[in-house]
């Protein structure tokens, strides 16, 4: 018998547990299933040893450029930032790692306490009074929080900024679409790069649920969440998807009276990983706690007095509720939040400020330089560590040619704007330093 | 004590390098910047080292022992997935396609792999976790009856032992949800079926192994039935555990499949994630697939957004790539022997298990403790309520003490008391014994002293806790008493 390192059973267990079950054989097990197959006839290859697993899976990596061999000045959702070295070990303890979903919440206090803690910091910069426990990614998250807008405010139409990320537009419209909502794009001002109020004031009415801006924008624009909530209707629900390194520097979404802020944590202490596993953020107000998607944990004694942390309002959710549950949502992200608060613990209240400040000063002297070179930037409206310029009508091509020299260059806009051919998305994060800015601008000229 | 508690002003726990690039004034206006700074904790390194170590050691964990989830697959994580998934750490979504063919052919290979193993004919691996692709499927059944202009199609059934993201998903999906009862024997009974279907039916879920851990034996006839009245069957995957190397969902006539890599491909639970839950489907399913799709052309693999008739995307990027690698990692490791090995010593060990408990526990659906279970089984406490008055979740919390992590609890609906017990391969013949013993001893307390097991647990970092205050008064965030 072929034995394998992750199952126990010698062929003497075999023989005992069939003898105690009163089995002859395993297929005796089986009996009521279809024989549709042959196991020989998959086509799978052969078990294999660990060496040489491990050395099929290191050829692989190495057909690839990694982030960490280059000069990064892409962004648009994913970030390349700086995570110590704290963060990743303790966040790959074991029974981190290989626990589930508190169900059992006596013996979950490690996870239940990390999350509480998580939910504590994300309130802090979103500046809300509540933020749940995780959700997939930024862009689901935005459509949970556009489908609760509609759950609160029984109205079935959402306004979008045209300036989103594109794919979270997308995945909003795949949510909302069966549900029979209706989502209208609200232009963008083409100067500033900013949502255009004009356009904004038109297309609210009594029938629009809520209204959902980026801040900053998928542009690197500073959206004026002050100027679109003095525009909005008292009901209407106002929703931010925001970068959370941003707020470390801009004035909370919870500040200027948003409903609902969500966006996505990589930024915060997690790997980029070709985009995921990062997380969805989720936060609103204890007002419409009862109306929002996902796990959600609070703090609470023990028979004995002692504080401890269970889930809470567990009412709301798919294995309670089952179809009126405000969400499907069951596992979520719950280890990238946790890395997310050991980064927020490690970086603390100074050290997230600095990172989003490097990061922006130097996207502005980036900004500076290029000008400078000729290149125009394409949005008079202020930015933080993203933004767009005029690359040239070949820059895709230069793009390509970039990363062999070490250089993975501003994301070309024509991928998700047809009108922005040439265009490019320029990103700084801590990473870069004054040396990749010149490597930069050389091979770029 | 919470990490903010830990805090003192001026303590840090980063370094940064010498910043070189020239200060630029950033034209924010003053209005849009932070009047004050977000109160995050100011540790240094030894406090974020200390308190995480403290709150890991308060946590069970399948690395610590043995953690019969019944339906969630706890079986073993191994170490080796880890390793390989952190070589991809380092690389950006939108990077050129060139510089990221070895993820994109680990994708495309990992792919061609699921569909084999599930019999479908083609796939996306964009999902995030069981109840995503879940969404995703349903969404891919409502576009394929909208494309053929059946345009009644608005309810889809589900048994009444489904999991509760099964008629969650559906309704996301803009279904209504019509749930069937189940037989006596637990199974899909086919005549209430039959009552059920009609013109206006989308879809069946099912999971088989179902929630009770038996085999839809009529699973050939339901697809028959489903079909036959124009309806498609989806596959809830999280029970494939039971089923690898010996059938497969596609054969069995489902045409819409999902997986949980968290659990049938031993990815690790993270807490409660991230997971990752890819959909196959059927040859007349696959144009509605969301995107991107990776695809290979020649030697080159590439992600194809070019299905006009695709639902759409139902996250960003492509999914839970790192989550990927594990499974890929995992596959490559087991192969099709080692995946039907792990298939065979699951169901083994569950009806092993059954065996030692149906001496002292009544099992579900099954009157005289002989019916052939598959990965999983359901115990029923509803005999040790009634003559103790010892609940299952008393029973619980009184493993807890024992030093096993308890089943899942009250989870099918249809059973009161249920205590579900998936034991996994990984788990040795003398963990199964070991737990059994604590179940039995537990039994005998209930009878002897039930007070005792009402107060349980004794030796866990906490006691019961008071979770209607909780939610009564929710208190969500740490603050400055
Ligand atoms: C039977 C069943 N279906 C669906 C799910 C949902 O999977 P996930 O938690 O990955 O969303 C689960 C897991 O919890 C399950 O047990």
């Amino acid at each position: 018998m072929k034995k394998y390192t992750y199952i126990p059973h010698t062929e003497e267990d075999i023989k005992e547990m069939l003898a105690t079950i009163g089995a002859k054989s395993i297929d005796d097990l089986f009996v009521d299933v279809p024989k549709t197959i042959s196991p020989e006839s998959l086509k799978i290859p052969e078990s294999k040893d660990e060496l040489t697993v491990r050395s099929i899976v290191e050829s692989l990596a190495k057909k690839n450029r990694f982030l960490n061999e280059m000069r990064v000045f892409m962004g648009a959702g994913i970030y390349y930032r700086y995570i110590p070295a704290v963060v990743y070990h303790m966040a790959s303890k074991p029974n981190f790692v290989t626990a589930y979903t508190p169900y059992q919440a006596e013996v979950s206090q490690g996870t239940l306490q990390a999350l509480f803690e998580y939910q504590t910091m994300i309130s802090e910069l979103t500046g809300m009074e509540v933020t749940n426990a995780s959700m997939y990614d930024g862009a689901s998250a935005l459509a949970e929080a556009m489908l609760m807008t509609v759950r609160v405010s029984k109205k079935k139409k959402v306004l979008m900024a045209a300036n989103i990320h594109p794919e979270y537009v997308r995945t909003t419209k795949t949510y909302v679409t069966p549900q029979d909502i209706e989502v209208v794009m609200v232009d963008y001002d083409k100067e500033t790069g900013q949502i255009d109020l004009e356009d904004l004031k038109k297309k609210l009415d009594d029938t629009v649920g809520g209204v959902a801006v980026q801040y900053p924008n998928f542009f690197g624009i500073v959206e004026d969440l002050k100027a679109i909530k003095e525009v909005l209707p008292e009901k209407t629900m106002f929703v931010v998807a925001a970068d959370p390194i941003a707020l470390a520097l801009l004035e909370p979404p919870g500040k200027f009276g948003a409903d609902i802020v969500v966006g996505e944590g990589q930024a915060l202490g997690n790997f980029p990983s070709l985009g995921g596993p990062g997380f969805g953020f989720f936060s609103t107000s204890m007002k419409h706690v009862r109306m929002m998607p996902g796990r959600l944990i609070g703090q609470t004694r023990d028979v004995d007095g002692k504080t401890g942390y269970v889930m809470i309002l567990q009412t709301r959710e798919q294995h309670i509720r089952r179809s009126k549950a405000t969400s499907n949502i069951c596992s979520n992200h719950a280890h990238n939040a946790v890395m997310a608060a050991i980064y927020m613990s490690t970086m603390g209240k100074e050290g997230v400020v600095e990172v989003a400040r490097r990061s922006a000063n130097t996207a502005h002297y980036l900004a500076k330089a290029l000008q400078e070179k000729g290149f125009k930037l394409t949005f008079k409206g202020p930015f933080l560590f993203e933004f767009v310029f005029d690359a040239g009508e070949d820059y895709e091509k230069k793009w390509k040619d970039m990363v062999e020299k070490g250089i993975l260059g501003p994301l070309p806009m024509e991928r998700f704007f047809e009108d922005m051919k040439g265009k490019a998305l320029a990103a700084t994060t801590e990473m870069i330093k004054k040396e990749d800015i010149d490597a930069l601008l050389e091979a770029i000229a | 004590m919470t990490i903010f508690e830990r805090s003192k002003k001026g303590r840090r726990a980063y370094s940064f390098p010498e910043y070189d690039v020239p200060e630029v004034d950033l034209k924010i206006p003053e209005h849009l910047m932070r009047s004050e700074k977000a109160e995050l904790p100011e540790v240094y390194e030894v406090d974020v080292v200390r308190h995480y170590t403290e709150l890991e050691a308060k946590n069970y964990s399948v690395d610590r022992g043995f953690y019969p989830l019944g339906s969630c697959t706890m079986k073993y994580n191994p170490k080796l997935n880890e390793d390989m998934s952190a070589l991809f750490r380092w690389l950006h979504p939108y990077q050129p396609e060139e510089t990221i063919q070895g993820a994109l052919k680990l994708m495309y290979e990992l792919k061609e792999m699921l569909m084999e193993i599930t019999g479908t004919d083609d796939m996306t691996l964009v999902p995030s976790a069981g109840a995503h692709g879940e969404l995703t499927g349903m969404l891919i059944i409502r576009a394929y009856h909208l494309d053929r202009k059946d345009y009644k199609r608005s309810k889809v059934i589900v048994p009444d032992s489904a999991h509760g993201t099964n008629p969650a998903s559906a309704a996301m999906a803009g279904f209504k949800v019509v749930e069937l009862k189940s037989s006596d024997e637990g199974l899909v009974d086919l005549k209430e079926l039959e009552k059920e279907l009609d013109e206006t039916t989308a879809a069946i879920m099912l999971t088989n192994p179902n929630t009770l851990g038996y085999f839809e034996r009529d699973i050939l006839k339901i697809a028959e039935m489903a079909h036959e009245a124009g309806a498609l069957l989806y596959y809830d995957g999280a029970n494939l555990n039971a089923i690898m190397g010996r059938a497969r969902p596609g054969d069995m006539g489902f045409d819409v499949v999902h997986l949980n890599l968290h659990k049938t491909f031993s990815t690790p639970h993270g807490m409660g994630g991230p997971g990752s839950g890819p959909i196959g489907v059927k040859e007349e399913l696959r144009e509605f697939l969301p995107v991107p799709v990776v695809r290979k052309d020649g030697d080159r693999y590439y992600l194809d957004y070019d299905l006009p008739k695709s639902i759409g995307m139902v996250r960003s990027f492509y999914g839970n790539f790192g989550v990927l690698v594990k499974a890929y990692t995992y596959i490559l490791t087991m192969g099709r022997d080692g995946l039907k090995m792990a298939s065979d010593m699951a169901v083994l060990n569950a009806n092993y298990l059954k065996k030692l408990l149906s001496e002292f526990y009544p099992i579900a659906y099954d009157k005289d403790g002989k019916r052939a279970c598959m990965h999983e089984f359901v115990a029923d406490g509803t005999k040790l309520l009634k003559e103790t008055g010892v609940k299952t979740l008393d029973v619980a919390k009184a493993l807890l003490d024992r030093g096993f992590h308890a089943p899942t609890v009250y989870f099918p609906l249809i059973v009161h008391e249920a205590l579900m017990i998936e034991p996994t391969e990984t788990e040795s013949k003398e963990t199964l014994e070991a737990f059994a013993n604590a179940l039995k001893e537990i039994v005998e307390e209930a009878k002897k002293n039930p007070q005792s097991l009402k107060e349980a647990p004794k030796n866990t970092p906490v006691r019961r806790l008071d979770e209607a205050t909780a939610s009564r008064k929710p208190i969500v965030k740490w603050s400055r008493k």
